[in-house]
């Protein structure tokens, strides 16, 4: 009872500064009118995602084969029934634009979460513990540094298959490196501050020492840096979907619509822009956040 | 500095052997390549005999040992849907790659570079802040779409130039931009943020209040040490153009590696696969690590004779 008290208050108190460093940095990025916009975009962007059934609900697979080639709305031989036109076997591109933000928006976060979670412990153990596991892990990374990060997942997905977990897991694990040596290097620095130094003397456990004292610190870098990879890791998804690598169909993605549309250039404009133009908005208000976040957490870059 | 290029020459080594492990590692992952050789009524005599004959009884190690010294000597078997050697297949089509690649690196230098350095000198103005928002514009736009759009503008609307294959200038310009365009985006921010550190130091203070002019003091003082991030960054960017190849070969069919390995990822051709990688991972590493040389010679700031 006293000791479920104990860990309630300290807890808490971990917590608190947490909760209003938090709230000063989204502040910080709050001033920013263009991190404002990125924000406001992409939450946008992810509400839409979410919600739209509700608003939309129209089949992304349903072919109309009359249909075929209607072009957007405002066009001629355009109509409100397909808002934003119909593809070469008349399915509706609004809705499959729709869908395919699921696929994307899952897909880079996900991913990035994996790489973080992956970066964050072995760069903990290898900066805290040093040594011969240091030197192992280090050396495992620069290993994976070097091999090119496409062709990476390309190799690893033409023996594992396509499915949207491989997806993630692939594009998660060839990306644990960058955030394993920043946490490495602020670790090491961390490691011989004098309340490090101290938990150290009065025994606590190394566990504790990592997780409660260390971690807490070293956090905020990787939040700029998990932003920005979200972008490039969307981009990669779309690139495999593009080569027909990316989550298998009937599920739609971005990137198999412009491999499909661009079969058509020539008649139907609209198959190949609007994807494309939807990935772009998508990485460029996570690109404008990531950029606001980063000079807020790093004022050494502000206004550089 | 003798010692620091052995370390670094180690360094390269046994990074390579990684990366061989792994590619050796995935191969064997993909499945027997008996079964894929073999017609699909072989009797099992016949294909125990062949595992026997090409070495797929013996232990694992010995296994990556035959296939190290294999590749060591640009020997990565035959590929299984061409049936000629891997190796000759990507001798091929490297030139036209790194053709590809370098076109891009130098149409994204040509023109970030310039813009970089007149957005640090002019902060503020309205070149600058137009050219930082067209650089994030280039960084959220993925290079096939805007190969894709390239390719319905200047080829299809306008008939400028032609929509693929490799040959003619005319055919090098889309394929390059659209690669480059991201690069592009990228080193305009760098420079202009390099620029405004070296921009902000006490040396171009003295060389300015010395009554050097300021054409001078930004191209021959500034610049000069502005170059040691860029030569960096181009250097690590380069693995990023390999990969960025493998989606812009197969969007503009350029005849090249990238598109050499799309194809034998569908064709189930996992030695041409490895292979690829294999070539372009040691490429990758081989160009780092001339990198690290130029970085030397460029930074004699930088000491390289502790050893830590």
């Amino acid at each position: 009872m006293n000791q479920q008290a104990a860990a309630k208050t300290s807890i808490f108190e971990v917590i608190t500064p947490r909760l209003r460093f938090l709230g000063e940095t989204l502040g910080e990025v709050a001033r920013r009118p263009s991190a404002l916009m990125g924000g406001i975009m992409i939450t946008a962007i992810l509400l839409t995602s979410v919600c739209f059934p509700l608003f939309y609900p129209v089949d992304p697979l349903e072919q109309d084969l009359l249909a075929r080639f209607t072009p957007p709305a405002w066009q001629e031989g355009g109509s409100w029934v397909y808002p934003l036109g119909a593809d070469n076997l008349g399915r509706d591109v609004l809705a499959r634009l729709l869908y395919g933000s699921r696929v994307s928006l899952l897909v880079g976060f996900a991913a990035v979460l994996v790489a973080e979670l992956a970066g964050i412990f072995l760069g903990l153990f290898s900066g805290y513990y040093g040594g011969k596991l240091d030197s192992l892990i280090m050396r495992v990374a620069d290993i994976f540094m070097a091999y090119p990060f496409m062709l990476l997942t390309i190799s690893v997905i033409a023996v594992l298959g396509t499915s949207i977990f491989n997806l993630i897991l692939v594009l998660g694990l060839s990306d644990w490196v960058t955030y394993a040596r920043t946490i490495r290097g602020s670790v090491l620095s961390l490691k011989e501050k004098e309340f490090v130094e101290a938990s150290r003397a009065i025994g606590t456990p190394h566990r504790v020492i990592i997780f409660r004292h260390i971690l807490p610190n070293v956090i905020s870098p990787l939040l700029v840096l998990g932003t920005l990879r979200v972008a490039n890791i969307i981009i990669w998804e779309s690139g495999l979907s593009f080569l027909g690598m990316g989550v298998p169909p009937p599920m739609p993605t971005w990137g198999r619509m412009l491999a499909e549309g661009r079969l058509y250039i020539t008649d139907a404009w609209w198959l190949v822009t609007l994807p494309g133009l939807a990935i772009m908005l998508t990485i460029l208000s996570i690109n404008l956040l990531g950029d606001g976040l980063r000079d807020a957490l790093d004022p050494r870059l502000r206004n550089i | 500095m003798l010692q620091y290029l052995f370390k670094r020459l180690w360094h390269t080594v046994y990074v390579i052997i990684g990366i061989s492990v792994i590619s050796f590692f995935f191969i064997h992952l993909s499945g027997d390549p008996v079964m894929l050789m073999l017609p699909g009524d072989a009797s099992h005599q016949e294909i125990e005999d062949l595992r026997q004959q090409l070495g797929f009884n013996d232990p694992i190690y010995v296994q990556y040992l035959r296939f190290a010294w294999q590749a060591l000597r640009g020997e990565f078997g035959q590929s299984l849907y061409y049936k000629i050697p891997a190796m000759q297949l990507i001798l091929e089509r490297l030139p036209a790659s790194l053709e590809l690649a370098a076109a891009a690196m130098l149409i994204a230098l040509v023109v970030a570079v310039p813009i970089g350095i007149i957005s640090a000198v002019r902060r503020g103005s309205l070149l600058d802040m137009g050219s930082m928002f067209g650089a994030l514009f280039g960084l959220s736009m993925p290079h096939f779409w805007l190969g894709i759009m390239l390719i319905m503008i200047f080829s299809v609307r306008l008939g400028w130039l032609p929509t693929s294959g490799r040959g003619t200038l005319a055919h090098l310009i889309m394929p390059s931009v659209a690669l480059g365009l991201s690069l592009m985006a990228m080193f305009a921010r760098l420079t202009r943020s390099v620029m405004l550190e070296v921009l902000s130091l006490d040396y171009i203070r003295t060389a300015r209040s010395k009554g050097l002019k300021e054409r001078i003091v930004v191209s021959k003082h500034a610049f000069k040490n502005a170059l040691i991030p860029l030569v960096t960054v181009a250097g690590m960017q380069f693995g990023f153009l390999l990969g960025g190849t493998v989606i812009i070969e197969t969007v503009f069919a350029w005849p090249g590696v990238g598109r050499l390995v799309v194809q034998a990822i569908f064709n189930r051709d996992y030695p041409l696969v490895q292979a690829v990688v294999l070539v372009l991972a040691v490429i990758f590493v081989a160009v780092n690590f001339i990198v690290d040389m130029l970085y030397m010679y460029l930074d004699p700031q930088i000491s390289y004779f502790e050893d830590k």
